[in-house]
């Protein structure tokens, strides 16, 4: 049994592609797809690694990512944030909120690969 | 009448300067003047008029006019002092 | 002996001297060489007009006929002179301060400025008057018979022309000295100067009399003195109540005499010259009296039986053979007639032409009022001539319609207790705040009428005016009203009786009016001015220095003028005074320049009575209270206009504040339109390169997989397209160069096919449509297309974005003459308020749900409508979000 990403993503074809992509390199993926619960559903699944996208429908990525790092340390949970607005200000904000790894959409397959991968080694 | 001195408002010290004072009391001469005057000018009313008691005249004369010269000079004497003095201290003993 | 003419040549001489005297004055005067003019003993001189011909001659006559009661009209007025500070300093103040310029306006003044008070007071005083201007011209006229008679015995004088000429010299004198100027302080140094050398011929003259007949005839004072004690007037005879009462009257007589108050308040320079008047002012009367009894004594042993005691003074010299002497005497009695006259035209004129001509005047020529100054002061100063001569004239009526019989000091103190019945309304006016204008109307009208009915009117003789039935047994046979024995006391002396009388009735219902009655806020303000007027005034104009308080002038500067101001004022005063770092001094000049400071900012009023409150001596009269009113009134008027401009100002500020939270809301909108669009962009490019990579590096993917994932990035490519196409179609719509394609068409069908376009892609949920197909059978010119793109926007809007469980669209039609308003209701939430105003914006998206539109698609709709020439809105207050076009139905 593979280490678990879950992929909170609003997006159906970015999420079928990023399952994709993780699934053949043997992850276990999960997916969620709104921001009103995402952060009880991560609480409740506690997967290895999380993805979390920006913009979603109910809570931002920032929010989200605010509220978990209460309890869970970028260690205890790592973080890739994926963002398909691509400004210098999302990038601090990203950071201010506790993000392991931060990606600008869109991205090549092999780089989100590589960027879990490595939250997972780290 | 007030007389009471004014020093700025609605405050004055109890005891003043020893010139002040003496001011003060000068002004009180000056209101008891006209009333010893008019007492001593009444005293004809009470002089008799039976004949054989009766004042003479050159002596009523005498004593009029002798109240008269005495109120003069006293009203110049306190005159005097009562002039206006330009010190701040003195402008109530003017004014007031 | 000296004739006739010879006595009228020294006569015009003196005159003649008078008017030199007068006009050197008054030159001196308007030169501004006042100095020598406001000598204490000027005013001192001056205050001697009291000493009328009915003293000169007529004391003689009294001492002759009563003994020392003649003394009583001298000391009642050294007793109001010695207590000077009681009163006379108080009324010479409120003179002052309040620019009184007659007993009438005094009394007016205090009582809430009345007319019909200074009416009242001015008709007492000129019929109380006319009998001793009179007695004035009856004495020349007998002085000069007296010369007649000595000259030329058995020749009778012509007294009526004498009177005459005397009456219209003294009207001339007094016309041109007494209404030269018209100065508001109502001050005549020409006149005053006048009187003053008048005063010290009269006193030489008396004295002169009175040393000839001590040393020349009595052989010394001490045989004098046994004389006296030895003819008929040796013992002390006078009546008590005579003594007192005449004392009394005297004295009230002083202070409400017209001309009196004149010199005493009118014509005073500075108060301070009460002061010496104080002392000097009894001495000269002392003075006057002094050989007034040994020349009575003298005269009775050395006339004969019946010879006039009241020309003793002028027949006792002529009886010795000394003519000189006689001129002499006979010019102090000239001077005496002439000064008192004058003064007491100019006072009389004064009152008749400010309290009768001129209102009678302002109110018969209005219009041309008050406002023409020039033409006022001419008819002030005419007024004034006509009243002096006036006042001459009936002088003179007097005179001959009384024949000039009755004994001079008899009419003298009928006038007095006439005069006198002011006293209690002035008394109570200065000491008493709860006096009221209607006590001292009906105090006056009472004292007035009771001094006419027991001792005027009987004055003229049983038959002239009251017949001598009313004397003796009383109007319609009421003994208990018979003027000499009031209430049916007998015996008194009917002068006694009447002073008692009219003066205890007047000051009971002066009294008990003002108690009852209540005063208007002028009169208490009034009231307030002249009761307390020490605390009000001060001596000279300006502020007193040492009694303002730096620290408050300071607050109150800085309030006014602001702390920066204020502080560097202070400062540079200070550094004036050679204070530097200290508060400065509140000396009179600091003051006046604060003062000038503050006016600057809220008027010169204002000013004065702000600095006023603090240093404490202001005086503050009704024309300031009225110039402060005026200000306010200014400054309520100014800042009542800059309220409007305020409003207006906080009007155009609201919008401004409206017009920033719309940008500040945009550039927000814009800011996350940038990363909005940027995300539309990057979403689908996403899954067009993830998916376009799968299939590049994943080999052996199933078949039915790589066409999914070829079909995702088809879709998505699309997606990009119709953004892109929203994006420019935008731009050609704002930048106006869009080509409309007009043409004529069914709005039904222009919807029919705008319906079918929007649910065509059923991705987007399902929504009810309602339609009035009837009402929607317009016949419209535009461009269908747009307007197509338009509806269908609004209807997959409300596909995407009505939140109701059944969402239902309901699109009303109405039509106006060459109007047309669609409606598009749907029953969702409908949009917040806050929102309303921004959705037409681009790039604005209600919320952030992903709706698949990037916020264009409403911009585009105003854009396109904007460009078919009508307007499309958001219209508020339905049950959800509801969207209104108005389109032409034609465009031109």
């Amino acid at each position: 049994m593979g280490k678990t990403v879950l992929l909170i993503e609003d997006e159906p074809n970015i999420i079928e592609a990023i399952s994709f992509i993780l699934s053949r390199d043997g992850w276990t993926v999960d997916t969620h797809s709104n921001g009103h619960d995402a952060v009880e559903v991560v609480m409740g699944r506690r997967p290895d690694v999380l993805i979390l996208d920006v913009m979603l429908p109910g809570k931002s990525g920032y929010e989200i990512l605010s509220e978990l790092r209460g309890s869970l340390s970028p260690k205890d949970l790592p973080v890739l944030m994926l963002t398909a607005r691509g400004q210098s200000k999302d990038r601090e904000l990203a950071e201010r909120s506790g993000v392991n790894r931060f990606m600008t959409k869109p991205f090549a397959n092999a780089e989100v690969l590589e960027a879990v991968r490595s939250l997972v080694v780290a | 009448m007030n007389d009471g001195p004014r020093f700025g408002i609605g405050r004055g010290p109890l005891f003043v300067e020893r010139q002040t004072y003496r001011r003060r009391r000068l002004m009180d001469a000056a209101r008891v003047v006209p009333v010893v005057g008019l007492f001593l000018w009444s005293i004809p009313l009470l002089w008799s008029k039976l004949p054989e008691a009766a004042v003479p005249t050159s002596r009523a004369l005498l004593f009029v006019f002798g109240v008269w010269v005495a109120l003069i000079a006293v009203a110049f004497l306190i005159s005097l002092p009562l002039r206006p003095v330009d010190k701040p201290e003195d402008q109530p003993g003017r004014n007031s | 002996m000296t004739t006739l003419n010879a006595l009228i040549a020294v006569c015009l001489c003196y005159v003649a001297l008078l008017f030199v005297v007068a006009f050197v004055a008054e030159r001196s005067a308007a030169q501004g060489r006042v100095a020598w003019l406001r000598y204490p003993m000027v005013y001192t001189l001056s205050l001697s007009i009291y000493c009328t011909a009915w003293t000169f001659y007529g004391a003689v006559g009294n001492a002759a006929r009563s003994g020392l009661e003649y003394l009583t009209i001298y000391l009642g007025p050294s007793l109001v002179m010695v207590g000077w500070w009681w009163i006379l300093r108080k009324l010479v103040r409120i003179g002052r301060s309040q620019r009184i310029t007659s007993i009438a306006d005094l009394i007016s003044s205090r009582f809430g400025k009345s007319n019909l008070l200074a009416i009242c007071v001015t008709i007492l005083a000129v019929v109380g008057t006319t009998p001793y201007i009179a007695l004035q011209l009856q004495s020349v006229t007998l002085s000069f018979e007296v010369f007649a008679e000595a000259a030329n015995p058995g020749q009778s004088l012509t007294h009526n022309a004498t009177a005459l000429y005397l009456a219209m010299g003294l009207a001339l004198f007094t016309v041109v000295f007494g209404t030269r100027n018209l100065d508001a302080n109502e001050r005549h140094h020409g006149v005053v100067m006048a009187i003053a050398v008048e005063a010290v011929v009269k006193l030489l003259a008396l004295m002169a009399v009175g040393v000839f007949v001590v040393w020349g005839v009595g052989g010394g004072v001490a045989d004098t003195l046994q004389r006296i004690d030895a003819s008929g007037l040796g013992e002390w005879q006078v009546s008590g109540g005579r003594w007192a009462g005449l004392m009394f009257l005297s004295a009230a007589a002083f202070l409400c005499l017209p001309r009196m108050f004149q010199v005493l308040v009118v014509e005073n320079d500075d108060e301070n010259h009460l002061r010496t008047a104080s002392w000097a002012f009894p001495m000269y009367m002392m003075l006057m009296s002094l050989f007034v009894l040994p020349i009575a004594v003298v005269g009775l042993e050395l006339m004969p039986e019946g010879a006039n005691p009241d020309t003793f003074v002028l027949t006792v010299p002529l009886s010795q053979g000394a003519d000189v002497l006689a001129v002499l005497s006979f010019l102090g009695g000239f001077s005496s007639a002439t000064s008192m006259v004058i003064v007491a035209a100019i006072a009389l004129s004064t009152m008749v032409s400010n309290h009768i001509v001129m209102p009678i005047w302002l109110r018969v020529a209005p219009g041309e009022g008050a406002s023409v100054s020039g033409d006022v002061r001419h008819v002030v100063m005419l007024a004034r001539r006509m009243s002096i001569a006036g006042i001459l004239f009936l002088g003179y009526l007097y005179y001959s319609l009384s024949g000039g019989g009755t004994a001079l000091s008899t009419i003298g103190l009928v006038s007095f207790t006439g005069v006198a019945q002011v006293l209690p309304v002035m008394l109570g006016g200065i000491f008493w705040r709860g006096a009221t204008r209607v006590g001292a109307l009906a105090g006056l009208c009472t004292g007035f009428a009771i001094w006419l009915y027991t001792s005027f009117l009987p004055s003229f003789g049983p038959g002239h005016f009251m017949s001598g039935d009313i004397v003796a047994f009383g109007p319609l046979g009421l003994g208990w009203l018979r003027p000499h024995a009031l209430f049916g006391i007998e015996g008194m002396d009917p002068l006694l009786h009447a002073l008692l009388w009219s003066i205890s009735l007047n000051t009971l219902v002066f009294i008990a009016v003002s108690i009852a009655s209540f005063p208007s806020p002028l009169e208490r303000l009034q009231g307030a001015q002249f009761v307390n007027v020490f605390q009000h005034s001060v001596g000279a104009r300006g502020w007193s220095a040492g009694v303002a308080q730096s620290e408050d002038l300071m607050i109150m500067a800085q309030r006014i003028l602001g702390a920066r101001e204020a502080q560097a004022l202070f400062t540079r005063e200070a550094a004036g005074q050679g204070r530097g770092g200290q508060l400065p001094d509140p000396s009179p000049d600091f003051l006046q320049t604060l003062e000038r400071e503050l006016a600057g900012s809220v008027g010169a009023a204002t000013a004065h009575a702000m600095i006023g409150q603090i240093v404490g001596g202001a005086a503050v009269s009704v024309e300031d209270l009225m110039a402060v009113a005026d200000e306010t009134a200014q400054m309520m008027e100014y800042s009542s206009r800059l309220e409007a401009q305020s409003e207006e100002l906080s009007q155009t500020a609201g919008k401004l504040r409206e017009a920033n939270e719309k940008l500040t809301r945009l550039s927000v909108q814009k800011d996350a339109f940038l990363s909005q669009i940027s995300h539309e962009l990057r979403t689908p490019m996403t899954s067009i390169r993830a998916f376009s990579e799968i299939l590049r590096d994943s080999d052996g993917l199933p078949p039915e997989d790589q066409t999914k994932y070829a079909s995702i990035i088809h879709d998505e490519a699309i997606r990009l397209t119709r953004l892109l196409d929203d994006l420019l179609d935008l731009s050609v719509l704002e930048n106006g160069q869009v080509n409309l394609n007009l043409r004529r068409g069914s709005l039904r069908d222009v919807l029919e096919r705008a319906v079918a376009a929007a649910v065509a892609d059923d991705s987007q949920g399902v929504i009810e449509l309602r339609r009035d197909t009837v009402a929607e059978d317009i016949t419209l010119y535009t461009d269908l297309d747009r307007l197509s793109q338009v509806f269908i926007n609004l209807i997959s809007n409300a596909r995407k974005y009505c939140d109701a469980v059944d969402a239902v669209l309901e699109i009303r039609v109405q039509s106006g003459n060459d109007t047309v308003i669609l409606d598009f209701i749907d029953n969702g939430t409908g949009i917040a308020p806050e929102a309303q105003d921004v959705i037409f914006e681009k790039f604005s998206r209600v919320s952030d749900q992903k709706a698949g539109g990037a916020g264009l698609g409403l911009a585009i709709c105003r854009q396109i409508v904007t460009r078919l020439g009508g307007k499309i809105d958001y219209l508020p207050g339905q049950q959800g979000a509801a969207f209104r076009v108005v389109l032409p139905m034609a465009i031109d």
